[in-house]
């Protein structure tokens, strides 16, 4: 499969699907996806279930603070943005766009987990400690392994960076940078559903 | 396994028809963007108001949510494009299977406790 690659007249048009590597790459990723779809089922269903369960913490409507949560959702959501559009300059060959729209997404990523780190401080100085109740162990689980999967993702793509910040795109990188853009995608899907459920529901349903 | 796999190109074999679809691409990524902006701030803006009632709220805002994904999936994870039957599978699946988990953990923790 890999040898049926034309590579004479410059970077095929799909250069993550081109190799079978980068097409394994790219199934495994949705495969992996996939998994972690059921995976954050769990934890949200967990969280709906005992997030009424505040005992004699602080609930939820006396914490959330919604110009917070909005502005951690436009980082996010414009970072989903940024790194779409590196995988748009990989497909035109734009090597030097590809690292400058995947390093916003960093910087961007990078924002938000200050942000989240700065409300679980802000949580704990109002008295939500982990085990304060129900509502406060599955609510920093849900949330806390979001930010996790942020946190990952941010060290993914700095590698992929730094080690290749002279390579220019070839058929190697060109599907791992495309994997790390779909998980980067996932990481906003998620997001999106913890600011309906956990802040929105929490502040106003 | 050719060698030159890990060697850079000089240009994009792209031929003018495939540079303008790709580029027609990005546009259509770009207005979903906008339309998840969109979708964004009425959710926030539905429960920041002051009289809007909270049994319109939570359906409205889950509503919004559903729509943001399946423009997530489709869009910026390309699931609409042609060759991508097996990753739609995976993913339909997934969220098959997320469903009635999300139901059941509500169902024995929140409502029934075992």
């Amino acid at each position: 499969m890999a040898d049926s690659v034309d590579v004479n007249k410059g970077l095929p048009a799909n250069p993550e699907k081109a190799t079978l590597d980068g097409k394994n790459k790219f199934l495994g990723m949705f495969v992996f996806l996939a998994g972690e779809t059921t995976m954050f089922a769990t934890f949200f269903g967990t969280y709906l279930g005992l997030r009424s369960g505040t005992g004699s913490g602080p609930e939820a409507a006396d914490l959330f603070q919604l110009p917070l949560v909005f502005i951690m959702t436009m980082l996010l959501l414009t970072s989903s943005l940024t790194s779409v559009l590196a995988t748009f300059a990989m497909k035109k060959n734009q090597f030097a766009k590809l690292k400058l729209w995947m390093w916003i997404t960093f910087l961007l990523g990078a924002t938000f987990l200050g942000l989240e780190i700065y409300e679980f401080v802000e949580y704990y100085e109002h008295g939500l400690g982990y085990t304060t109740s129900a509502f406060a162990s599955s609510f920093y689980t849900l949330v806390g392994l979001h930010g996790a999967h942020v946190l990952f993702g941010l060290a993914w793509i700095l590698l992929l960076l730094l080690r290749n910040r002279k390579a220019g795109i070839t058929l190697t990188n060109a599907p791992k940078f495309y994997a790390f853009s779909l998980y980067w995608h996932f990481i906003d899907l998620v997001w999106v559903f913890i600011f309906t459920v956990v802040y929105l529901m929490g502040i106003g349903g | 396994m050719a060698e030159n796999l890990d060697q850079p190109f000089k240009e994009s074999a792209m031929n003018n028809e495939e540079k303008r679809k790709i580029n027609r691409e990005q546009r259509t990524q770009v207005i979903a963007f906008a339309f998840m902006i969109g979708i964004t701030i009425l959710a926030f803006l539905a429960v920041g108001a002051e009289g809007v009632p909270g049994t319109f709220t939570t359906p409205f805002i889950l509503l919004l949510a559903f729509v943001q994904l399946l423009l997530q999936l489709y869009y910026f994870m390309h699931l609409k494009d042609k060759d991508h039957g097996w990753p739609n599978s995976f993913m339909i699946s997934g969220l098959v299977l997320a469903a009635p988990m999300i139901v059941a953990l509500i169902m024995l923790l929140g409502v029934v406790k075992y």
